[in-house]
């Protein structure tokens, strides 16, 4: 469905004072995949999706969507997948149901057959009710929902998802979620940004980490926890101020050790044999607890603990 | 799941793909539009042309040729209206498009182009000065001010070039500037200015030599003097050849410039 290789894109200048945001990626996405794109904001990962899109031009590397170059085929690939963008891009002061209906107009399909999407569709997301109501005074999971409902105006045969979730409550991000599900249930392949590792954890099959513009890890969630990261992690709270002097005491004890201002991460294959070698060694933690790896510890090993903005 | 998506059939399938958006947009908006067609074109017609036209006695010579101020000051209003009203369609809705609620984006998202989606604005722009140029000629009838019934038709027609001419510029200018305190300058320096000096009140050549110079060659006072020509039944073939001309070179070169910018704010980036 998508294969890029050395893909890049900058911005700005002709010569020197560009601003790489993609510096040379390679994916392939297959039928009917959930492929993630995780990164901190910053890593390029939005002007990926542009590119994927066919909307942004690539600067160079080659890409191709469905089998087709976009740089020529842009409408006819435009023409066959769908795309919720970061920002919703509704038209507010139209009702729920004239921006569904006037965006599959856009596809060129006659207008009974939109009709008839657009009530499937508002029935697939939960909008019956709503479809005569501003835009405006939707809340923003009914908006992010009208826009995935946008999306698959024209059946996609791959749905691009930038951040489909962020900004949204959990009982919001939960029914998102249950939607996308049923639409990978159907087949359709989905490709989505996200800086949420659990999302990444519930949707993709097979997702990438990107930093810098690059990739830097490759793998299902399940491999990038045991590539990357240890099966298990133990937590230590020794109290404010004392984790730092006792870090070094208990540093053989793990294949790596974190020291952050509140606990001690030991990164080991085994938490409970770890907290009772710390316990041997006279030293006695105010807390203590054993969790297992998570895609979070794989994504901020990667990507650092540092604030990016 | 795949259902093929019809392919562009023409040049002009593209944007009336999108003609079903910009009457959703009308149907909500026309009301607000009523009052400003109907209800301005007429307090200006009452105010300048026969209550302070009442007050001006010109000598005909001097009216190029209308008989009262009333029939001279008409055309010149008619035309002054095509232009606020392209002012009003392309600025803040081109800007909220782009910057506030981001519509052109879910549109190039689609197999849309943005040549089409200015094709198709433009199309609603003419559409707006159409009905308002309609409206205010239906106004101007009773009035008697109209010499040529084939010359107030084909000034109709001038409308909406004059209205093109207006439009890809200043569409080309706010997909530019993308900052809406841009719009004070050339709403007090551009629209103003051009509404009061160009011709439409009163003769140019009251002006002094460089400022009716300055005059002759903005895109109002073409469309004012061609306008009037026709209303007045009083044709000049050469001079009507050079502002048809003129509308047309700048229409052009806006929609050039349009498409050009607005491809930079919505796809190069």
């Amino acid at each position: 469905m998508i294969r890029a290789v050395d893909l890049r894109k900058s911005f700005g200048g002709k010569d020197g004072d560009a601003v790489e945001a993609v510096s040379g990626i390679s994916v392939d996405v297959g039928r009917g995949e959930a492929f993630g794109f995780l990164g901190p904001n910053g890593a390029g990962k939005s002007s990926t999706m542009r590119m994927i899109a066919a909307v942004s031009p690539v600067t160079s590397g080659e890409l191709r969507i469905l089998g087709m170059d976009p740089a020529v085929d842009g409408p006819a690939i435009r023409g066959r997948i769908g795309v919720c963008p970061q920002e919703d891009t509704l038209d507010t002061e139209l009702n729920v149901l004239d921006n569904l209906y006037i965006y599959g107009r856009y596809f060129g399909l006659p207008r009974a057959e939109v009709r008839q999407r657009c009530e499937e569709l508002l029935e697939f997301v939960q909008l019956t009710e709503k479809a005569k109501s501003k835009v405006e005074d939707l809340s923003g999971g009914m908006k992010r929902r009208l826009t995935i409902a946008r999306s698959l105006i024209n059946r996609p045969d791959l749905l691009l998802l930038d951040e489909p979730t962020t900004g949204l409550d959990p009982q919001a991000r939960h029914v998102v979620w249950d939607r996308l599900f049923r639409l990978k249930q159907q087949g359709v392949t989905l490709v989505l940004t996200t800086h949420y590792m659990d999302e990444a954890e519930q949707l993709c099959d097979r997702l990438v980490v990107m930093d810098k513009g690059l990739i830097v890890a490759e793998g299902s969630p399940a491999e990038l926890i045991r590539t990357h990261s240890t099966r298990e992690v133990a937590e230590l709270r020794f109290g404010i101020g004392e984790n730092e002097t006792v870090a070094p005491k208990i540093e053989d004890l793990a294949e790596r050790i974190e020291v952050l201002p509140d606990r001690i991460l030991l990164y080991t294959q085994n938490g409970e044999e770890a907290i009772a070698k710390v316990h041997e060694r006279g030293l006695d933690p105010a807390m203590s607890l054993v969790r297992r790896s998570s895609l979070e510890d794989v994504f901020l090993r990667l990507t650092g603990r540092t604030l990016v903005d | 799941m795949a259902t093929p998506v019809p392919l562009r059939t023409g040049p002009f399938d593209g944007a009336g793909r999108l003609v079903d958006y910009w009457a959703t947009v009308y149907r909500r908006t026309w009301r607000g539009s009523v009052i400003s067609s109907f209800l301005v074109p007429l307090l200006y017609i009452v105010a300048m042309g026969v209550l302070l036209g009442g007050f001006i006695k010109g000598d005909p010579a001097k009216l190029e040729g209308a008989t009262s101020y009333l029939a001279f000051v008409a055309p010149g209003m008619l035309a002054a209206q095509s232009m606020t009203t392209v002012f009003g369609e392309v600025t803040y809705p081109v800007i909220s498009m782009i910057k506030w609620q981001k519509v052109y984006f879910s549109m190039v998202a689609t197999p849309l182009t943005v040549a089409d989606i200015v094709l198709a604005q433009l199309g609603f722009v003419m559409f707006r000065v159409a009905t308002v140029s309609a409206v205010f000629l239906a106004v101007m009838a009773p009035f008697g001010v109209f010499e040529s019934w084939s010359g107030v038709v084909a000034a109709f027609f001038v409308q909406l070039l004059l209205g093109l001419a207006f439009a890809t510029p200043i569409f080309a200018f706010t997909a530019f500037v993308m900052n809406e305190n841009a719009f004070a300058l050339i709403f007090r320096l551009g629209m103003i200015p051009l509404f009061l000096f160009s011709g439409a009140f009163f003769p140019i050549t009251n002006l002094s030599a460089p400022m009716e110079w300055f005059a002759r060659v903005t895109p109002l006072w073409h469309g004012v003097d061609l306008s009037r020509q026709l209303v007045l039944g009083r044709l000049d073939a050469s001079s009507a050849l050079v502002h048809v001309v003129y509308l047309a070179v700048l229409a052009a070169a806006g929609w050039w410039l349009t498409v050009r910018n607005l491809r930079r704010r919505l796809v190069e980036t």
